[in-house]
């Protein structure tokens, strides 16, 4: 009996820890920005590259920043979730336009709809380093005084828009 | 049979090398390019999380050594663009990550599993020596031991 305890509960510790380990999801690294002030940022619109846009003007509002590009793929995934998100109008969602052409960027949105009040050209990426994005698509919620509040890692999916993402945004507006 | 096997071994390597594309260089002078990657090589890349900075061939990953090249030629030092990129990606991509309550497993869990493992040692052993020791023998048992010795000795030739 007593020869078989030690051994036994040697497995069923580790036999847990392996089981826990499972259900972790490595890919998913914690962004360090959550709880703080979104960086600075002045972009050019995807549609009127003259004009520009700065996280200073989105103040006094809760919005989502999406990334997306045209040449990522799991973008198309999570876009008709986008679309049917803005069309609901609960909050307004920008869009990051990461290390695109803004050629195939504008055509992406013709064919698969504009969900975005308006999309920023992040041609080089760097506003993306900012935001410490490292998979697109993600996507940030910011408050209203421009803090990051939240970070979906990939592709939303519906479970994380209802459970997550749309009881914070209520939590924000009210 | 063998020239076909060659003609699509070679259409093969064409094929390789055309999907190849030569690394550009970081910068054109080879002692900064040294500094980057001594810097990156203690960098996790963020898309393929067991590469380095420097062996990624992720385009974030050679966007970021971009951001160290412009770094150190702006005169900011190894420990300041660690720094920027912890803000930004967090702990996770350091290789050497810091000593801290969350690390602290991570660091001590090691030393901790050898001292484990030395004490069960020295403990089995000790047992082992313990038990092996021989008892002496009783009365009784020297008397069959002489008795099967002695019978050893007249039966052998």
């Amino acid at each position: 009996m007593k020869r078989t305890t030690l051994p036994l509960l040697a497995f069923g510790a580790l036999f847990a820890l392996m089981a826990t380990g499972l259900t972790l999801k490595p890919r998913e690294v914690p962004s360090p920005l959550i709880g703080k002030a979104a960086p600075a940022f002045t972009l050019a619109l995807l549609d009127a590259p003259g004009r520009t846009l700065s996280a200073q003007d989105l103040r006094g509002k809760v919005w989502l920043l999406n990334v997306w590009a045209s040449w990522c793929v799991a973008c198309r995934l999570e876009h008709p979730l986008v679309l049917e998100a803005a069309q609901a109008g609960t909050v307004p969602i920008y869009g990051l336009n990461y290390k695109d052409q803004p050629a195939d960027a504008q055509r992406w949105l013709e064919r698969f709809g504009n969900p975005y009040v308006a999309s920023l050209s992040d041609r080089e990426g760097l506003v993306g380093i900012d935001f410490g994005v490292y998979g697109v698509p993600e996507t940030f919620v910011i408050d209203k005084q421009g803090v990051i509040r939240h970070k979906v890692i990939g592709p939303l999916t519906p479970e994380t828009l209802r459970d997550t993402v749309m009881p914070l945004l209520r939590k924000l507006d009210g | 049979m063998a020239s076909r096997a060659a003609v699509i071994l070679t259409l093969a390597c064409v094929a390789c090398t055309v999907g190849a594309v030569e690394a550009p260089p970081l910068a054109a002078d080879p002692l900064l390019e040294a500094r980057v990657l001594e810097v990156a090589g203690e960098l996790r890349c963020l898309v393929c999380q067991n590469e380095t900075l420097a062996a990624s061939q992720s385009g974030l990953a050679a966007d970021l050594r971009k951001q160290i090249a412009q770094q150190l030629q702006a005169g900011r030092s190894p420990a300041q663009i660690r720094d920027y990129m912890v803000e930004r990606y967090g702990d996770f991509v350091l290789y050497r990550p810091p000593f801290q309550a969350t690390t602290a497993l991570l660091w001590l869990g090691p030393f901790a599993l050898l001292v484990g493992a030395l004490v069960f040692l020295l403990r089995t052993l000790a047992r082992r020596s313990r038990s092996a020791v021989p008892a002496a023998l009783s009365a009784d048992e020297r008397r069959r031991v002489r008795r099967l010795l002695d019978n050893e000795e007249a039966s052998s030739p």
